[in-house]
């Protein structure tokens, strides 16, 4: 039986971005939640290891409680079991923070898994961090930004494109591997499927305390980085609308943007005097 | 000269070296930063036969280079940079260390960061000193639809990994002067706990678009595969090169290699011209870190055009004609 966990996160949805545009701060709590699309890939990945080598897969996420939601999608999907890690006191965890948590709740609830699949970025802090930050905790091994993978008796070997190298690599398990986006299509759950997760999906709830956790060591107060502030990069973009005869447009592109062009093609695009 | 009170450390990411120039980015960066907080910049080179890297390094602003030169390191490995690293940061304790947004850079800085209990801010595109004199690193959050601003108070080092791009990097000096301090591979160091069975580089057609720095985009409004080459010839007008959305690659008006969007196909030119594409979220994942955009398209709400610098009302087969001839003009010799 291979042991899979996988871990998401919720996320808020992009399209309708709850920021304040007249402070430039985020109201998360208006926010409406989702799987994160990368978590997404990488339940899909288990998945398809499930189905191929008789596997059991656990999905934890770490937030608020609304963040249940996400673990109830997984069960539909094909998650066998849930865990839900949330407690006020690990609000405003940066990474190291977060990294640090899921270690200790993985190694209380799920000690003896095989392989731990995350995504390899969520869509909010796109930090892409917490994955490796947690194979170090748990001191496995890790790759990153998985394509592909195939498992053999207790290895697995992955590709993906790393800087312009299109890698081919090996890892002993227990080991954890991040899912890039783009293989791994997600599925849609299916009727059976959404029955289990609204019927108890028996999603365990821990807190801080449950992980032997002091205050200290979660949330802000477990993090090293400190948000300073948080806007919108307003200005940026002039967005100068040109229109009439395309002739004349490009005439006038020409005499205005002369320089921001021709420096990046380094040619002189100044007109003939 | 005077001991410095402070180290900047830069990680010393070759492997892509004629493409990838952000470690030169980082080390102008660093040296910025270090005349705020008196402090010296170096980098680290690990590999084997790296001299060349070495003597670039130097020549792009760093004053000591910490080398590690040895066969075992002839491929990058994550599990043994990070080894290697923490070792090195432990015995001279940097206040700072600044990696490359690389894929490698963006495995190893937090592995490393975790191993030394310290804050790694990822993918910045600022980097400043406060009055505090903690390092300012600003971030994208949410596609770059928001930026944020983190500091490590208490950490150290500091650490960020960078975006390539950022920052312009000093014209090399080759007769500049560095310390090369030579750090011996030690001889407890753990295996690899990866084995690399093989490493190809990729084609170089599908790094010239993700590299390239001017990017002729086109969609379905460029209305036929006639029209849509003539794309080909703007871009080799501007030494740039072509991209698609995808139901221009479903119409086999352009190659596969031109999708660009999610999954991963991403470009960042500096300048990104974009014809009749109507911008939707999955094809602008794949540009958010575009420079210039000039837009053209008929409906002036498309979301293309409102996130453009410069959007043009217009037929986009006509701008595009207009363009090449003018630009033809205007480029003599
Ligand atoms: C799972 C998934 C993944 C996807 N991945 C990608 C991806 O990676 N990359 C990608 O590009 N797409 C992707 N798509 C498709 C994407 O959603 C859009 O459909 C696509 O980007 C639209 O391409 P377009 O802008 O060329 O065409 P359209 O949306 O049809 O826009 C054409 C534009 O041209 C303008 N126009 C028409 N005629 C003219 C004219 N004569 N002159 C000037 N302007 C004119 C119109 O006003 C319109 O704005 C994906 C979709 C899905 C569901």
């Amino acid at each position: 039986m291979l042991k899979m966990i996988v871990c998401m996160k919720q996320v808020p949805m992009v399209s309708d971005l709850p920021w304040d545009p007249i402070t430039g701060t985020l109201t998360r709590g208006a926010a409406e939640g989702m799987m994160n699309p990368a978590c997404k890939h990488a339940l899909e990945a288990a998945l398809l290891l499930k189905e191929k080598h008789d596997g059991h897969i656990t999905a934890i996420t770490m937030g608020p409680p609304s963040a249940e939601e996400i673990l109830r999608e997984a069960i539909a999907l094909g998650a066998d079991r849930c865990l839900m890690v949330s407690d006020p006191k690990m609000a405003g965890a940066d990474t190291l923070a977060t990294s640090f948590t899921l270690a200790r709740a993985i190694e209380i609830f799920c000690p003896d898994f095989d392989l731990i699949l995350c995504g390899c970025h969520t869509s909010d802090s796109e930090t892409a961090q917490v994955g490796p930050q947690l194979s170090e905790e748990l001191d496995i091994p890790s790759i990153a930004s998985v394509e592909s993978l195939e498992l053999r008796e207790k290895t697995l070997r992955i590709t993906r494109v790393s800087d312009h190298f299109l890698e081919t690599l090996e890892m002993d398990l227990p080991g954890l591997v991040t899912i890039a986006t783009g293989r791994f299509i997600p599925r849609y759950a299916s009727m059976a499927g959404l029955g289990d997760a609204f019927q108890d999906p028996g999603i365990l709830t821990v807190g801080a305390r449950d992980l032997g956790l002091d205050e200290h060591d979660v949330g802000l107060k477990g993090s090293a980085t400190r948000i300073l502030d948080i806007f919108t990069p307003v200005g940026r973009k002039e967005n100068i609308v040109l229109t009439g005869a395309p002739k004349k447009i490009v005439e006038e592109l020409f005499e205005r943007f002369d320089d921001a062009i021709g420096s990046v093609i380094r040619k002189d695009l100044k007109a003939e005097k | 000269m005077a001991e410095k009170k402070h180290s900047i450390w830069v990680f010393g990411d070759y492997r892509n070296y004629f493409q990838n120039r952000v470690t030169l980015q980082l080390l102008s960066r660093a040296n910025d930063l270090a005349k705020m907080i008196d402090a010296e910049v170096c980098a680290t080179v690990f590999g084997h036969e790296v001299d060349e890297w070495v003597g670039e390094y130097i020549a792009h602003g760093a004053s000591k280079v910490y080398v590690c030169d040895h066969p075992a390191l002839t491929f990058y490995s994550t599990d043994i940079y990070v080894v290697l690293m923490e070792r090195l940061v432990r015995q001279y304790g940097p206040e700072i260390i600044l990696v490359g947004a690389t894929s490698f850079g963006r495995e190893f800085a937090p592995r490393l960061a975790k191993r030394l209990k310290t804050g790694l801010t990822a993918d910045c595109v600022g980097l400043d000193i406060n009055d505090e004199g903690l390092l300012v690193q600003t971030a994208p959050a949410f596609g770059g639809s928001l930026l944020t601003r983190i500091v490590t108070p208490e950490k150290r080092p500091q650490m960020a990994t960078v975006r390539p791009g950022v920052f312009q990097e000093i014209p090399h000096n080759y007769q500049a002067a560095g310390e090369i301090v030579n750090v011996p591979l030690p001889d407890d160091l753990p295996g690899d706990r990866i084995r690399l069975v093989s490493s190809e580089r990729q084609a170089a057609r599908e790094q010239k678009l993700g590299d390239a720095s001017v990017v002729v985009c086109g969609g379905r409004g460029m209305g036929s595969r006639k029209k849509f080459r003539n794309l080909y010839e703007l871009a080799r007008v501007l030494g740039g090169e072509v991209g698609a959305t995808r139901p221009v690659v479903y119409a086999k008006w352009a190659d596969e290699d031109a999708l660009v969007g999610q999954a991963d196909k991403h470009i960042s030119p500096k300048v990104l011209f974009s014809f009749g594409i109507s911008g939707a979220i999955q094809h602008t994942a794949g540009i958010k870190n575009a420079g210039f955009i000039i837009a053209v398209n008929k409906n002036p709400n498309a979301a293309m055009m409102k996130m453009a610098d410069v959007a043009i009302v217009a037929d986009a087969g006509q701008v595009c004609t207009a363009l090449i001839r003018e630009l033809k003009k205007r480029i003599r010799s």
